[in-house]
């Protein structure tokens, strides 16, 4: 049976971030914490393989204790396993450091539940914005890499390839690669289904696995959390944009509101720029 | 993205000199991205008295290695054969370690398009290096630190972040389509070419590539010289036909703010600001849009701004070159018809007298 892992991150919903307007400083509190939703297509896809050909579905993810939650969730939509990868020791890690330590993880699930034939990521996470972290794995594992998938058109277990549809700034790339492969989700992936009812119940009750650095006796210290990030935030500031207060046009009836408009540009510099003059 | 650390020694970096640009391209067209990134990566390397250097992979691509120097690249890196006609993760970032490896660029940049993002995550991961992404400032420290101040987007747009990496060489980042301005090209503009052999002639690559459908669709905002924009105001997907009226008799193109477009209103390619383009057409129009900054700092370096807003109080009216208050659903069809009449007279200056 294939093994299918999902890379999760339960991240605050960074659409509702506001900043306070006088400290310009971020308003935390309240923010909801979601499964970045890029990931739930990634676990959606599996879960369709699942149907179809028959698969194990393990979910996996780095964080808190609280991002406990979030795996139940996966679990309430029919993902078979989860494992939370959780220590204080992983804070502050920036991109490479988590794939890091998700590699790590993703090799122990397979001693544990068998080879990985397909892992699948979100494109990106909500929160973080970099699209690093797929790549990241898919390297150190030495995986096949298939990033910005749109459309998984065909997976053949006997040839152990899978036929994808990219979608890339310019157009849609139709590719194929083998197992083992990572592939980051689209939004445009699939459409992601309601909890049933019965997944909902073993939801309720399920524990996921929770492993510590203490889980992992050949894990590199130097290489996880703040120290093995080479990346640190120097500053952060809220951009401000020029103003320029320009004039305002106003009059008695529409047609003159635009006339007047016309006019200023056709009489400016703009003209000429755009050939109109 | 971790926090500040302490001021720890930074190790010897002094055999890393010089930046280093990917160029993109597609069936031997490259993406504009790459010679904007020659453009900011040009100030970079003067200010820290280096070369420019550039990299094309891919196959029947030598005359980029020349655009490559017209745009500014002081030295051209070139690896081309059959098997690199297509951009695959493998063979791309095998060539890419290998120059990365031999010529130590202190810094490296890469538009941050699926291609750019996919290749300089492997290539970060395997170095290993800190690797910023969807930066959309750049700039330099000085010698003796070099350092790479790399900015970007944060927090869904609504702070800035800059990201340092002092502890490995090269300093990586990929830089948003659309911000950086390319240099004038200048074909007088002489460099050296370095020819690299192709270490992937006749080899079994897992990953095919069996069509490309190409997608240029109708809609090229960074391009555009003029954009007719909407945003929430238009309170659905039928308004934007008004704004499409306008674009048309003005040869523009439609733009959007991100609340119409997570509104799904219309598709994210017309999405101008932080998470969508950053843009500098000649003439923008804003169009119901109320003005936050995650939307001002992708526009506001266009020569012209009109806004249309029936909230005399909404803040893109500070951003505009010229305000109008009032209802979009029947200024911006006045404003069509004038654009046309006036087209009109000029293509029959007869008519001009009739009007």
């Amino acid at each position: 049976m294939l093994h299918i892992v999902v890379c999760i991150k339960q991240v605050p919903d960074s659409r509702e971030i506001r900043i306070d307007p006088v400290t310009n400083t971020l308003i935390r509190q309240g923010v909801p914490s979601i499964v970045n939703f890029y990931d739930l297509h990634g676990l959606e896809e599996a879960l369709r393989i699942k149907d179809e050909l028959g698969a194990r579905v393990t979910v996996v993810t780095m964080g808190p204790p609280p991002a406990e939650k979030s795996l139940k969730e996966c679990i309430s939509l029919g993902a078979d396993e989860a494992v939370l990868i959780t220590d204080r020791k992983f804070a502050g890690a920036d991109t490479l450091a988590t794939s890091y330590v998700l590699a790590k993880t993703l090799e122990k699930v397979a001693d544990e539940w068998g080879a990985i034939d397909m892992v699948f990521c979100g494109k990106q996470t909500l929160d973080g914005d970099t699209g690093q972290v797929g790549p990241g794995i898919a390297c150190r594992l030495d995986l096949e890499q298939l990033t910005y998938v749109g459309k998984v058109i065909h997976v053949d277990p006997e040839k152990r390839r899978v036929r994808v549809e990219r979608k890339l700034e310019d157009g849609v790339e139709v590719v194929e690669t083998s197992f083992p492969v990572l592939i980051t989700a689209l939004k445009e992936l699939n459409k992601v289904r309601r909890a049933p009812m019965p997944g909902m119940i073993r939801a309720a009750r399920f524990k996921p696995v929770v492993w510590t650095t203490n889980d992992f006796p050949d894990i590199e210290i130097s290489k996880i959390g703040l120290k093995g990030s080479p990346t640190i935030v120097s500053k952060t500031w809220v951009p401000e944009v020029r103003k320029v207060n320009g004039e305002k046009i106003s009059g008695e009836a529409l047609e003159q509101i635009a006339e007047q408009l016309m006019e200023k540009l056709w009489g400016s510099e703009l003209a000429q720029k755009l050939g109109w003059a | 993205m971790s926090t500040e650390q302490s001021n720890e020694q930074m190790p010897d970096w002094s055999g890393y000199r010089g930046v280093l640009v990917f160029i993109e391209q597609r069936s031997g067209t490259a993406k504009k991205v790459s010679w904007q990134l020659l453009g900011a990566g040009k100030k970079l390397a003067d200010k820290l008295e280096v070369p420019l250097m550039a990299f094309v992979i891919g196959d029947q691509v030598g005359h980029l290695a020349d655009e490559a120097i017209y745009y500014g690249a002081d030295r051209v890196f070139l690896c081309q054969g059959p098997e690199l006609q297509d951009y695959r993760t493998r063979p791309y970032s095998r060539i890419t370690l290998k120059l990365i490896e031999e010529h130590k660029p202190e810094i490296c940049l890469f538009g941050a398009t699926g291609t750019g993002r996919d290749l300089a995550g492997a290539i970060a991961t395997h170095l290993p290096t800190g690797l910023t992404a969807d930066t959309t400032e750049l700039d330099v420290e000085p010698h003796p630190s070099r350092l790479l101040l790399a900015s970007r987007p944060a927090f869904s747009e609504k702070m800035m972040a800059t990201i340092l990496c002092k502890q490995y060489r090269p300093q990586m980042a990929t830089a948003r389509a659309g911000v950086f301005q390319a240099l004038p090209r200048d074909p007088e503009r002489q460099g050296e070419i370095i020819l690299i052999p192709n270490p992937t002639a006749g080899e079994q690559i897992a990953t095919e590539v069996v069509n490309f459908i190409e997608q240029t669709g109708t809609v090229n905002l960074e391009e555009a010289e003029i954009i007719v924009s909407g945003g929430r105001g238009l309170g659905g997907v039928e308004p934007f036909r008004l704004l499409k009226e306008l674009a048309d008799e003005l040869g523009g193109q439609v733009g959007a703010s991100r609340a119409c477009v997570d509104a799904g209103w219309i598709a994210h390619e017309h999405q101008v600001g932080q998470t969508g383009y950053t843009v500098r057409p000649k003439l923008y129009f804003a169009i119901g849009i109320s003005g936050a900054v995650q939307h001002t700092v992708g526009m506001a370096g266009s020569d012209v701004i009109i806004a249309i807003n029936k909230d005399e109080n909404a803040p893109i009216f500070q951003f505009a070159h010229y305000g109008i208050v009032g209802d979009l659903f029947q200024i911006v069809p006045a404003i069509t018809a004038e654009v046309k009449k006036r087209k009109a007279a000029k293509e029959d200056p007869t008519m001009a007298f009739k009007v």
